[in-house]
């Protein structure tokens, strides 16, 4: 409980110790903060600037190690900032800022039996409340859908943890051909007493998991990643609808009924960024190409998006 | 010295230089100029030194105002930094941004014949030349072990580790944002109150051994129970502020274009978007906004869109001018810039271009009515009278709520609004955790929060066992135990 060190000041640097690769676009970030991993629980996220003049973007925690006192992050490089960190971050760069754990914890059911959904990236973030509910004692089913089999990752982990796992892929590479929703309504044929699904992936898969559990009233919890700024109730760019109401999904969130969820205006407010998003990556790609980063250039890339190094 | 009556001061007030509003429209830079040194005395002259200085009562922080403007007059301005230093700590940020109409000048006696003395004019003139002088009050601090948790490094935040420190205690702030300041931060913009002053009180502080811990989400990361029972604190502050933006709860209010007060200036302050794409944050640029509210931050809103290059900025409020709640200096100066005004005018509708984003805004006349509950004639809305503006962009500036993390994750009682219970030492329903600013009161502005923060400091000291040299301002009792001095006895833990 000693790493608020005295003396540290201004922005504090956090150390990543470890990085792995999942895929031509998927990174895992193991970064040291010892304190966070204690306080970390399933479902919170963090917000992460990668250099003084980066964005705050929220990423879901997808494992804690309190041992090691680490926390994990798998990201996806969609945009400049995710980009230019898969591109900059190695083992033993800093972060500029790491701030969290956010949000409210999952609310961990009584659930005896529950299906837990992971699509593309959102596989990592289900990942610890798959593994506490299965510490629970419940029946866990996992259903993993991913674009083919080059981009599977954690299967795993899952196995580990879960007592039935149905990967989903678009192409039927791996496991069975098709959507997630495909894997949720096989496990929900098979098993007539799921009490619970926690769904969590890009919107249209929520909204398509919500959707697919409707009927049934089985209960769907599902966690939004809408566009943030603080992350801590204070600029309400995270609005969303859950039923009648706005919620802050940084403060009110990010888990919600996704039976309630307006999932169609969370999409049009996703894109509110679109072109600005477009302009950043565009000119960023073209600084790459005309250095053409060998391994020097990529040191003087880190070095000036980490001034504070050392 | 010979004694001033209202018929021998000069007459006027010493107008301040301010920057071109065709200019400054167009940038960031501080409007106003502050005063040069020979503004500054010429200014000072007016004051009529009163036997029973209203001006002191009508401060917050009950500044020796008559006092550090007599130093200002024999050019000790050192002097007069230490008068005010005595019980302000930040003089150049509340030089800038008290409304001083209301407090100190708004009861000053030259007022009520002539135009106040320019209080906050000689504040500021005295708190700038500190900085550019390094000037530090650093009083002699005796270490009294004593370990402090502050929650928030805004105004009642640093207020309140600026005391504790001062009274040897080793004090820690915990900001969520990567930078300290709060709302002089990310709220307040560059031109009212320039980042580098905000600088410049933050270290004021380090150099009392006041230490910042940013990125650190007090509440989520540790709760305040554990600060007190595992990480060793014996007494917190909390002053995590107001800041949950309300919404309208109109239709489309979650249109694409639709964004809060605070998310634009945060964007703009703290995150610099206004250099996009230089630095990664995006601000997307309305070319005709409309902002909703006619507050301060209404009034920031507004005139930070202005500076972005928007071509048309309005501001919607519905009430009349006379009812707004922003400074009258603030509206003077939106209005100089070419801020379009529609005043008793209510919004009911935000419409749709068919992607989803803000074509125009609906809104509606309004006519004043009986007074209601605040006092202020109640708006009306005036039949068949709905008009639609258009805009792509609107900024809603109509008040905030209290920051839900806290409650969230403690004990602590709260209202039913979600603001803080505290005693009448600011003591909350938890024994050593103290509260004060906007998380207790709502909404209030930067003077009325480092006020919170000192009181909440001295019942801080009090509980602790910390002798105070000032008087402790309470209903005469203090935990029960009966205020005589005699009952304060400095207490130790054994090193």
């Amino acid at each position: 409980m000693n790493s608020i060190a005295p003396g540290r000041s201004g922005p504090q640097p956090f150390e990543i110790l470890r990085r792995e690769d999942y895929s031509d676009v998927t990174y895992m970030l193991e970064v040291h903060h010892p304190m966070m991993a204690r306080a970390a629980k399933p479902g919170q996220f963090v917000i992460v600037m990668s250099h003084a003049n980066g964005e705050r973007i929220p990423l879901t925690i997808a494992d804690f190690n309190r041992e090691k006192g680490t926390i994990t992050l798998v990201i996806q490089a969609v945009g400049k900032s995710t980009m230019e960190m898969q591109q900059t971050l190695t083992a033993g760069s800093m972060l500029h800022g790491l701030a969290g754990p956010m949000g409210i914890p999952t609310h961990l059911s009584d659930a005896r039996k529950v299906i837990c959904v992971g699509g593309g990236l959102g596989v990592a973030p289900v990942y610890p409340q798959a593994r506490a509910m299965k510490q629970k004692g419940a029946y866990v089913i996992g259903v993993l859908g991913f674009r083919n089999k080059d981009l599977v990752f954690w299967e795993d982990k899952f196995r580990a943890i879960c007592d039935e796992l149905l990967i989903c892929t678009d192409d039927g590479s791996a496991g069975i051909k098709g959507m997630v929703t495909d894997g949720i309504k096989q496990a929900i044929e098979k098993h007539k007493d799921i009490e619970e699904v926690i769904a969590i992936g890009p919107p249209v898969m929520m909204k398509a998991s919500a959707n697919a559990t409707r009927v049934a009233k089985i209960k769907t919890m599902v966690s939004l990643n809408p566009i943030m700024v603080d992350g801590t109730g204070m600029c309400g760019g995270c609005r969303v609808k859950v039923g009648e109401k706005v919620k802050f999904a940084c403060v009110d969130g990010p888990d919600f009924d996704g039976h309630e969820v307006d999932f169609d205006d969370l999409m049009v407010r996703l894109r509110r960024y679109k072109e600005e998003e477009r302009v950043a990556t565009e000119r960023w790609s073209e600084t790459c190409r005309m250095s053409e980063p060998g391994l020097g250039e990529l040191s003087k890339i880190n070095e000036m998006a980490f001034p504070n190094r050392n | 010295m010979k004694k001033r009556t209202v018929r021998t001061i000069p007459q006027t007030r010493t107008p301040v230089q301010e920057l071109d509003p065709t200019i400054r429209a167009r940038n960031f830079e501080e409007v106003n100029c502050g005063y040069s040194e020979s503004e500054a005395l010429r200014e000072s002259e007016r004051c009529l030194f009163c036997p029973d200085p209203k001006c002191i009562e009508g401060c917050p922080v009950s500044i020796n105002i008559p006092q550090f403007i007599q130093k200002i007059g024999e050019k000790n301005f050192r002097g007069a930094y230490d008068t005010i230093t005595a019980t302000n700590l930040l003089p150049a940020v509340c030089g800038r941004v008290c409304p001083q109409e209301n407090q100190c000048e708004g009861v000053c006696t030259v007022g009520e014949n002539l135009e106040p003395v320019a209080i906050g004019r000689l504040e500021r003139f005295v708190g700038d030349l500190a900085i550019k002088n390094h000037w530090v009050n650093k009083p002699y601090i005796h270490p009294s072990l004593f370990k402090i948790g502050i929650i928030g490094s805004g105004p009642s935040g640093m207020a309140c580790a600026a005391d504790m420190a001062k009274a040897g205690c080793d004090v820690t702030v915990f900001e969520a944002f990567h930078q300290p300041g709060g709302v002089l931060r990310y709220g307040i913009p560059d031109f009212r109150l320039p980042n580098t002053v905000v600088d410049a009180e933050v270290e004021k502080l380090k150099d009392l051994g006041v230490k910042f811990e940013c990125n650190t989400l007090a509440g989520r990361l540790f709760t305040i129970e554990q600060m007190i029972e595992e990480l060793g604190f014996h007494a917190v502050f909390i002053g995590t502020g107001a800041g949950y933006p309300s919404m309208l709860n109109i239709p489309g209010d979650s249109l694409n274009g639709v964004l809060s007060a605070n998310e634009l200036l945060t964007r703009c302050n703290l995150m610099k978007a206004r250099e996009f794409p230089k630095v990664d944050t995006p601000l997307p640029l309305g070319r005709h906004v409309v902002v909703v509210g006619a507050g301060n931050t209404a009034m920031d809103a507004l005139r930070v869109s202005k500076r972005l290059g928007a071509e048309t900025v309005t501001c919607v409020y519905r009430r009349s001018k006379t009812e707004c709640p922003a400074r009258a200096e603030e509206v003077h100066h939106a209005e100089q810039e070419g801020i379009e005004f529609h005043w008793l005018t209510n919004p009911i509708e935000v419409l749709d271009d068919g992607n989803g984003n803000v074509r125009a805004i609906r809104c509606i006349r309004m006519d004043l009515g009986e007074p209601d509950d605040s006092g202020r004639r109640r708006p009306v809305p005036i039949q068949g009278s709905e008009f639609e503006l258009e805009t792509d962009e609107v900024v809603y500036a109509i008040g905030t709520n209290a920051n839900p993390i806290i409650g969230q994750t403690s004990k602590l009682t709260l209202n039913k609004r979600g603001y803080i219970e505290t005693d009448s030492n600011l003591m909350t329903s938890i024994a050593g955790v103290f509260a004060g600013g906007d998380i207790v009161t709502g909404a209030a502005t930067v003077i009325e929060a480092m006020g919170a923060g000192r009181k909440a400091a001295r019942g801080m000291k009090a509980y602790l066992g910390i002798r105070d040299i000032g008087p402790i301002p309470t209903d005469g009792s203090l935990f029960g135990i009966a205020l005589s001095e005699h009952n304060f006895t400095r207490v130790r833990i054994a090193e």
